[in-house]
């Protein structure tokens, strides 16, 4: 059995200076091959990890090394996961949740940070990185009244360098956009990519919604303002290619329901697809899924197409983390779609329900679903 | 109408961009006097070619194909339209076959997989190889059938907006000693210079051609990339090219494109495409074709059916 660096402490009988010795120059959580230790120090009653892994227990508690103030868990993770976490502090009767004060890597989402444990042979991709290299696009921020939902709707528009009225563009709309730009790094993304040659130059179009738990999860009404009202007033103003093959929807988690219910509404409208995480909630026998009433709109939707499944789109994307619990309602999606003649990719990855998880898998579903002039282009 | 004699030689080169050697090329050749240049495969970019100019010490003149190609389709709206309207007809062409090549190639690849007999594996490889070829060769035969439709009603080379630049273009490629094209977007490329009906205006002069360039004038043009980022990638066929020097694939940027060690690769790219040659053409890459064969190789790499690459020697027997 391998020995960790966290046992050899143990067996050493730390006193504080040899606690000292021992953290400095060290990495938290400690990796080693496919065992990840992570570690607290400080003066508390007790500290138990929590951690949003689908098939773990989702709250583990650390041991604290005798005569000590060092608390550890080792726990198996697999080669290439990325896993976020927080601590939680148990001390005079009151629990406190912390990010792990000893990792520097976070993850920002609306609700907050979380640590991020990346685990043997997990990097940070190259291309979610500003690359002076890449000349950056605009963002305009933009408002538009919409009929179908009774108000007005705000977003981003991202427009390409060397933007060219005289060209014509794909389009590329995006649910929870400020999120997608905020916490998934797209700008940076979508200006790498296209300064590759990955993607080709497109507009993108960055949505938010008020009430997106209503709106994105199976709403008639939001399906209406973006295919009736919101392209047609986006071909007015800008030059967009006017084909399914080149307007893409996409969204994550109840953004790729509003993406999937939306093309299934006006099928061969949308002609690119790339849902991540969705949040495609059904059942076999019932109404009514574990998940609760909020999905009831959801579970409605998916056992509907599930019932009916046709071609909707040309190219769908999905992609998934397999620590989160939603890889059992996507993957069963993929065969039903593909059974249709579109044309279906998922990917998996060891990540869970989150931003990064989404960022990481831009540049395999935007490439998939709108191929750059990588293969065109020999200098 | 005069008849167009062939280059007296065609030199095949690798990228230019960090380590040039179209200079020493034309030099071997002996070229002296001007050269025409053409860049419009940097499309939007096309004038910026003093690098160029400079390596070519001063004497170079841009034939700006992409730049008149504008002016065309600004004079001639109904030229203009239908010139859209086959390239919208060519890249749905170009989708269908791309889902039919993926499939194709998988087929190729699952057999590889498959424990039989000898005879069998190889009767069923050499099916599957045959099957690729073939879809290839429907494609190409649907593009050159979209091109001649456009050519029998549009007749460009006889509209009045074309048939000026023509002559100028005539007149400068005749004070030439030379031509040289550039790479960039080789589709852009192959379409511009087909617009003008560029190698018919040849009347002898050597020609020089890099990357993009060297694809667009042999006799089909072969898209390609080991790793995209979407997955593994298909090589697929875009057109016919305009067939300045027959026989072979020019294959620019290995070093960033293709897995030469996979066997496996470079086996199904070599026998699709036989009997033309692939050649991997490195940066410093280049070789010559003239009086129907290809000389003096330096720094190339032909893809062999048995799945080894090897560089390419001037002693090799079968260059003609």
């Amino acid at each position: 059995m391998q020995v960790l660096a966290i046992h050899q402490l143990e067996q050493s009988e730390p006193d504080r200076a040899k606690v000292d010795a021992w953290m400095a120059n060290r990495r938290f959580p400690v990796i080693e091959g496919n065992r990840a230790t992570f570690v607290f120090r400080g003066d508390v009653e007790g500290v138990t990890l929590r951690h949003w892994i689908y098939g773990l227990e989702s709250s583990q508690s650390l041991q604290r090394i005798t005569g000590t103030d060092v608390w550890y868990l080792v726990a198996e993770i697999p080669p290439g996961s990325r896993v976020e976490y927080k601590f939680e502090l148990h001390r005079s009767g009151g629990n406190q949740w912390v990010e792990d004060p000893l990792n520097p890597h976070r993850a920002r989402d609306p609700f907050g940070a979380n640590s991020v444990l990346q685990a043997e042979g997990y990097q940070i991709p190259e291309w979610t990185r500003p690359d002076k290299l890449s000349r950056p696009g605009q963002l305009e921020s933009f408002g538009f009244e919409s009929d179908a939902l009774g108000g007005v709707r705000h977003g981003h528009i991202y427009l390409p360098a060397r933007f060219r009225r005289s060209r014509l563009y794909p389009l590329l709309v995006v649910h929870d956009g400020s999120d997608y730009l905020n916490y998934a790094s797209m700008k940076t993304v979508l200006d790498n990519l296209i300064h590759r040659l990955e993607i080709p130059d497109l507009i993108a179009v960055f949505l938010d919604s008020p009430d997106r738990l209503r709106e994105y999860g199976n709403d008639e009404r939001h399906a209406r303002f973006l295919t009736e009202e919101l392209v047609p007033y986006l071909e007015r103003r800008l030059p967009l290619m006017d084909r399914p093959q080149m307007r893409c929807l996409m969204g994550a988690s109840f953004g790729g329901v509003a993406a999937l219910s939306t093309a299934v509404r006006y099928p061969g409208f949308w002609g690119r697809l790339l849902l991540q995480s969705g949040s495609f909630a059904f059942t076999d026998i019932g109404h009514r899924n574990r998940r609760g009433p909020l999905f009831d709109r959801v579970v409605e939707f998916v056992n509907a197409y599930r019932a009916e499944p046709k071609a909707i789109s040309e190219k769908v994307f999905l992609s998934c983390g397999v620590y989160e619990s939603l890889i059992y309602e996507n993957r069963s999606l993929v065969p039903l779609l593909d059974a249709t003649g579109m044309q279906v990719k998922l990917v998996e990855a060891r990540d869970g329900h989150n931003w990064e998880n989404w960022r990481d898998r831009l540049r395999e579903g935007m490439s998939w679903l709108f191929p750059g002039p990588l293969m065109m282009i020999y200098e | 109408m005069t008849v167009p004699r062939v280059p007296r030689a065609v030199v095949l080169l690798g990228a230019q961009r960090f380590d040039p050697t179209v200079k020493a090329a034309a030099a071997e050749l002996g070229v002296e006097g001007p050269i025409s240049t053409v860049t419009a495969g940097w499309q939007e970019r096309e004038g910026e070619d003093q690098e160029l100019h400079e390596h070519l010490g001063k004497r170079t003149v841009n034939l700006r194909l992409h730049q008149r190609a504008e002016d065309v389709f600004k004079r001639d709206r109904e030229l203009h339209a239908a010139h859209r309207a086959k390239q919208e007809q060519l890249r749905h062409k170009q989708d269908f076959y791309r889902i039919r090549l993926e499939h194709e190639l998988d087929a190729t690849h699952v057999i590889r997989q498959r424990k039989a007999p000898a005879s069998i594996l190889e009767e069923e490889e050499r099916a599957s190889i045959e099957a690729v070829r073939s879809l290839d060769e429907y494609h190409l035969g649907q593009c050159a059938k979209i091109e001649a439709e456009f050519t029998a009603r549009y007749a460009p080379l006889e509209r009045d907006s074309v048939v000026r630049h023509r002559r100028e273009l005539a007149k400068i490629l005749g004070a030439s000693a030379a031509l040289a094209i550039a790479g960039g977007h080789v589709a852009t490329l192959l379409n511009r210079m087909r617009l003008f009906g560029l190698s018919e205006l040849l009347d002898g002069q050597a020609v020089l051609a890099w990357s993009a360039g060297a694809m667009a004038i042999s006799d089909r043009v072969v898209l390609f990339h080991d790793s995209p980022p979407q997955g593994p990638g298909a090589a697929e066929v875009l057109d016919r090219g305009l067939g300045l020097c027959p026989g072979v694939v020019a294959l620019p940027q290995p070093e960033i494109r293709l897995k030469l060690e996979d066997e496996q690769r470079v086996s199904v790219m070599a026998r699709r495409f036989a009997p033309a040659r692939c050649f991997a053409m490195a940066s410093g890459a280049r070789i010559t074709w003239s009086e129907g064969q290809f000389r003096s190789p330096s720094r190339v790499t032909r893809l062999g059916e048995d799945g080894r690459s090897s560089p390419v020697q001037p002693t090799d027997e079968d260059l003609g």
